[in-house]
Order: structure tokens, then C-alpha cells, then sequence
């Protein structure tokens, strides 16, 4: 694990990869600072990072686009395999040297409350724990990056595709008042992503029973409990999309509340992204 | 060292390698044999563990590919059909990733890296860009990463495709020495090279053995085509009346060459396919004719395919006419 660790730090340290990312997250936590504790007079760090916090959706997508979608493509994942080292520590590898990336701009960014402490009274509490939060949420999005890269040998394809699930992220909160409460649209809604679910699943597995089997099992179950208790569905959908979202989450940390389930639901995020990872870079074994 | 047994891959309808069962003992250098699309490539990666099987065991030194993966690849080296290079890595920062990966530390990994560098000649591009690198530079960085961790076997999935005939040889010395202490298995869809340098062939066909056996031995099993090619510079007719008289012969195409030249491939039914260059030499000579080359044709590996596939349980059923097949070539003036 520490060979590819090491090895993968030094690709995106040779390459543009590290200093794009961390030129951009600086811009952006930068562009907030100036804006509101420097040209506002907010004393309120935090903001700042939420600020641009948009930024991901794109510097995410660059940092992450390669990571396996190239060894796909330069057939170096042969090597990955015939290593005695398990997939599991390839993906934690490379993961690992994407959080040392990330964290780097991040250090940086850590000395800017003490800094502006010594020009008033900055309340660091909220603003280290929204540091820390920050940072969940970016590894969060890596994770998630990680995976879109392992589903294609195209890099141009994970960035797209990265680039357009980090929005859809971001604004699930603003699009979810646009979405209909009503129990119907709910169970509407749940069916076109259980459809979804089954061409991913379609996709992944090449079995096209395994696929259908799931999707009319989870359809079969929505028909009943829509039967038994239609009121469950009632403005489920907008719930969900606020609940899914990164991004607002992040916004409860700012507001000044150290929220444990959100960490929570970070954390699991993060493994989820990776253990679907390491499926997907499995499944190459086994097609 | 290496013992397959019952192995079977299928994709989807395709069945790719198919009960496919043989032993390879070690210190020695093992041919892997077939045409394109045989199962040769497919058959490699399951034993180095970068494919699964459908059926079937492989286990190296006793230790099985698939339960005790980590066991079983360190007694390994694998160079896959494309090299899996980092093109914007140099040679040596590519190797020590590599050795590292296979758990090599401190001087150890240092000590690994400088021998299986000069062993594969590569001292003077080390630290160039690996995408700067020629392909047979390429191949020979492939190989030295094959080497790192000292496996116990080799395997290189057709090492000398796309390389030049000076790189191709390089190679095979490269392979002889790599005899002399690893066990090797290489595939090739080149009879000539696999003769060349191996000790063992394992043929496969359409995912199954077909033979496995020394070369000499092979060679004895291989049909002749019972065929004997001739160049002359007289016109076709004389050619014709002059074959006429000769007995034995069961086919006859004339051919004329762009240059003035005729070229007749003559058919027999005689055991010994030398019987008759020998009675076509004489009855040029006898009539004063020149033999401008004459030549038995030589069985290709397409050719032995095609009858060794045609036998549907291969192995237990070799043609029995033994013919030898080497080249004979005559030429007058």
C-alpha cells in the first residue's frame, strides 16, 4: 500500500494534477476570505469556506479523472493485478495519496483564522470545526470521484461524468423545492431511480436476470407499502435530495453546529465510494 | 512447479480455454504455442492471477492462484502481451515502484534493482522517459520488472511481437539466460523461435492441448505436405512433357513469375518426400536442364493447427506419418 501511495504522489506531484488543485481550492477559499473577512469585516472564517465551495465540482473531477481510468487505458492495471498486493490496497493507496493532495492546499489554509486573529476576534472553534468538515466533504467527493474513474478507461469521460454528479450535488438542495411533494411524484420519482439502479447493475454484472430481479423486487415493494401506508411517501422525494446532499450538510457546520451524523454520513460515504471502488477494479478479474 | 488442472474460462458464449490441464516442472524453458486466438493470452493472466477461471485450479508451488494469491504471485514474474508501462515514469523510478509493490526495502530493493537492470541491459536509458524508450527497450523494461522479488518462474506473454529482427534476437539470448536459473514460459505464434529456444512446447488450439512435448519429438508428429516447389527459367510446357515422364507425381501447378521464371509445385504420394526431389533432380539434369532452386516444402505451424485441431481429443491422437521437415534447398549455377 505505501508503494502506491508513494508512487501515485509522485505522478501528481510530476504532473499539472496537484498544483491545478491546489491552486484552484486556494482561489476559491482566497476569493471568500477577501470577500467577506477582509472587504465585509466578518469575523466569521467559515464562510469563506463555504464561499466557492462550487469550486469542487471542478477541481474534484481534475484531480481525480486519472486515477484509474488511465491505468485502464495504458494497460497498467495488468501490473496492479499481478502484484502480490490485493485491490483493496491499490484503492486505499491511491485514495490516500488524493486525501495528501487535498490536504496540502488545506494546510495552508489552516494558518489564514490565526492570521486574521491577530487582527480581531475571530471565533476559531467554529472555524477549525468547519475546517475539519470541509475537508470530510472534499474526501467525501474524492471517494466518489475515485469510483466514476473506475468505471472507464476514458478520462475525459470520469471528468464529465464527475463533473456533472458534484453539481447535481450541490444544487439537489435548490432543485428539491421544485420537485413534487406529493406521495405520487415520490413513488414515480423512486421508480426511475430504481431503473437507473438496475442499468447500473445491468452494467456492472452482465446479468441481465440479476438486474430485472432487483429492480421489480424493489418495485413489487414500493407497490405494497404505497398500499399499506401511501402517507410514507409524502414529500419523501425533496427529503431525500436535501438529506443526500454533501454540500448542505456542510452548511449546518458553518451555521455553528458540530453535527456527529453528518460526520457520520461522511465517513460513510467515503467508504462506500471506495468499496464500490474496489468492486468495480475487481470485476475486471472476474469479465 | 506449476500445476493446471481442469481450467475452463468462458466470456459470455465463449468458451476461451476450455478443461485445459498440464504440469510445468521447473528449470526449464517452456514454449507456449498456438495461433491467434487460441487462449494463450487468456490462459496467462489466469495463472498470474490477473483473470479468474470459470473452472478449474492453477496452484503455483503449491500454492493455489486464487486462495493464496499473495503466496502465489511473489513466485512469479508476469510481462503481459502489452507492456504495463508508466509512460512518463523513467526505467528506474518505474522499477523501484515495482520492487516496492513486491515488498522489497532499503538495499535489498537497491541491490534487486541494479541486477536486474544490467541483466536486461537497460543501464543507459535508466533514468531517460519510458515513453522516449524504443519498443525493444520497452520490451527488456517489461521483462526487468518481471525479474524484481526474484520469482522462481517468468512468464511473458509474446516478448518479441513488434520488435525488430536484431531486437528479436537480443531477446531470445535474453530468455536462454533467464533458462539458466528461473523456470520460463513465453507464448509465441512463431514455430521457429519457440524450436529455437525451448526445452518443452505446450501447443494449444481453440483453448484445449493439443501436444506437449519436447521439439524433436513434436517435429517427428508433424505432417509434411508431401510437396516439393521448383524454380526454373525454362517456359512451362517443356516443364510439363519433362515432368510427365517422372513417376509419382499426383498434382502439378505451374506458376509463371513476372521475371520469366515458372514456378511448379508438384504433389506426391511417395512416403519419402526426398524420393522424389531426387527423381525431378535427375530428370533435369538428365535432360540438361537447369534447377534453378528446388524445395520440400516446410510444414508451418498454420498447417499442423489446422490437422492438430481437425483430431478433436488432440494430444492422444497425433498424426502417426512421421516426416521430417527440414529444408532442403538445391541450386545449380
Amino acid at each position: 500500500m505505501t508503494a502506491v501511495l508513494k508512487h501515485e504522489l509522485k505522478s501528481y506531484f510530476r504532473s499539472m494534477t496537484a498544483y491545478v488543485f491546489g491552486a484552484g481550492l486556494l482561489l476559491a477559499v482566497g476569493l471568500g476570505a477577501m470577500l467577506y473577512n477582509i472587504e465585509a469585516a466578518v469575523s466569521n472564517f467559515e464562510f469563506a469556506l463555504s464561499y466557492f465551495s462550487i469550486i469542487f465540482a471542478v477541481i474534484v473531477p481534475i484531480l481525480t479523472m486519472r486515477v484509474i481510468a488511465e491505468e485502464r487505458k495504458q494497460k497498467t492495471d495488468q501490473l496492479l493485478y499481478s502484484l502480490p498486493i490485493t485491490t483493496t490496497q491499490v484503492i486505499v493507496g491511491k485514495y490516500l495519496a488524493l486525501l495528501t493532495v487535498y490536504m496540502i492546499p488545506l494546510c495552508i489554509v489552516a494558518l489564514y483564522p490565526l492570521i486574521f486573529s491577530q487582527f480581531g476576534d475571530v471565533y476559531l472553534l467554529t472555524s477549525y470545526g468547519s475546517m475539519l468538515a470541509f475537508f470530510l466533504m472534499g474526501a467525501a467527493l474524492i471517494a466518489l470521484g475515485v469510483f466514476v474513474s473506475s468505471l472507464t478507461d476514458n478520462q475525459g469521460f470520469a471528468a464529465g461524468i464527475g463533473i456533472a454528479v458534484i453539481l447535481l450535488n450541490y444544487f439537489s438542495v435548490s432543485l428539491s423545492e421544485y420537485v413534487s411533494t406529493t406521495a405520487f411524484g415520490s413513488v414515480v420519482a423512486l421508480c426511475v431511480i430504481i431503473l437507473a439502479l438496475g442499468a447500473v447493475i445491468k452494467h456492472l454484472t452482465k446479468n441481465e436476470n440479476l438486474a430485472y430481479g432487483v429492480c421489480f423486487v424493489l418495485i413489487a415493494a414500493i407497490a405494497v407499502t404505497n398500499f399499506v401506508n401511501g402517507g410514507i411517501f409524502e414529500g419523501l422525494l425533496p427529503s431525500v435530495m436535501t438529506k443526500l446532499s454533501l454540500f448542505d450538510r456542510f452548511t449546518g457546520f458553518v451555521n455553528g453546529v458540530f453535527d456527529m451524523t453528518s460526520v457520520v454520513y461522511y465517513a460513510s460515504v467515503i467508504v462506500f465510494f471506495l468499496f464500490l471502488s474496489i468492486q468495480s477494479l475487481e470485476k475486471r478479474r472476474y469479465n | 512447479m506449476i500445476e493446471i488442472s481442469h481450467l475452463s474460462k468462458r466470456y459470455g458464449e465463449h468458451l476461451a480455454v476450455s478443461d485445459l490441464s498440464f504440469t510445468v516442472d521447473s528449470g526449464q524453458i517452456y514454449g507456449f504455442l498456438g495461433p491467434n486466438g487460441a487462449g494463450k493470452s487468456t490462459t496467462m493472466n489466469i495463472m498470474t492471477g490477473c483473470l479468474s477461471a470459470t473452472e478449474g485450479s492453477v496452484r503455483i508451488d503449491g500454492h493455489d492462484i486464487f486462495e493464496e494469491p499473495n503466496q502465489a504471485k511473489k513466485l512469479i514474474g508476469y510481462l503481459p502481451e502489452q507492456p504495463p508501462l508508466y509512460m512518463n515514469e523513467t526505467p528506474e523510478e518505474y522499477l523501484r515502484f515495482v520492487g516496492e509493490a513486491k515488498g522489497l526495502r532499503g538495499n535489498e530493493l537497491e541491490r534487486q534493482m541494479d541486477e536486474v537492470i544490467s541483466q536486461t541491459g537497460i543501464d543507459e536509458v535508466a533514468h531517460r522517459r519510458i515513453s522516449a524508450l524504443s519498443k525493444g527497450y520497452r520490451q527488456r523494461v517489461g521483462i526487468a520488472q518481471a525479474l524484481l522479488g526474484n520469482p522462481k518462474v517468468i512468464i511473458l506473454d509474446e516478448p518479441t511481437v513488434g520488435l525488430d529482427p536484431i531486437q528479436i534476437i537480443e531477446i531470445r539470448d535474453l530468455i536462454k539466460e533467464l533458462g539458466q536459473t528461473h523456470t520460463v514460459i513465453f507464448s509465441s505464434h512463431i514455430l521457429s523461435e519457440v524450436q529455437a529456444i525451448c526445452n518443452q512446447i505446450i501447443m494449444i488450439a481453440k483453448g484445449g492441448l493439443v501436444a506437449f512435448d519436447t521439439p524433436e519429438n513434436l517435429e517427428k508428429h508433424l505432417l509434411s505436405p508431401n510437396e516439393v516447389i521448383l524454380t526454373s527459367d525454362d517456359s512451362a510446357a517443356e516443364i510439363r512433357v519433362l515432368l510427365e515422364g517422372v513417376d509419382h507425381i499426383t498434382g502439378l501447378t505451374l506458376e509463371e513469375t513476372g521475371t520469366g521464371l515458372v514456378t511448379a509445385r508438384i504433389k506426391t504420394d511417395l512416403s519419402n518426400v526426398y524420393d522424389l526431389s531426387r527423381t525431378v533432380f535427375s530428370a533435369f539434369a538428365a535432360s540438361g536442364k537447369a534447377l534453378l532452386e528446388l524445395t520440400v516444402k516446410k510444414a508451418n505451424l498454420e498447417d499442423i493447427f489446422l490437422e492438430l485441431a481437425e483430431t478433436d481429443d488432440g494430444a492422444s491422437e497425433l498424426p502417426a506419418v512421421e516426416a521430417e521437415i527440414v529444408e532442403s534447398e538445391v541450386t545449380e549455377e
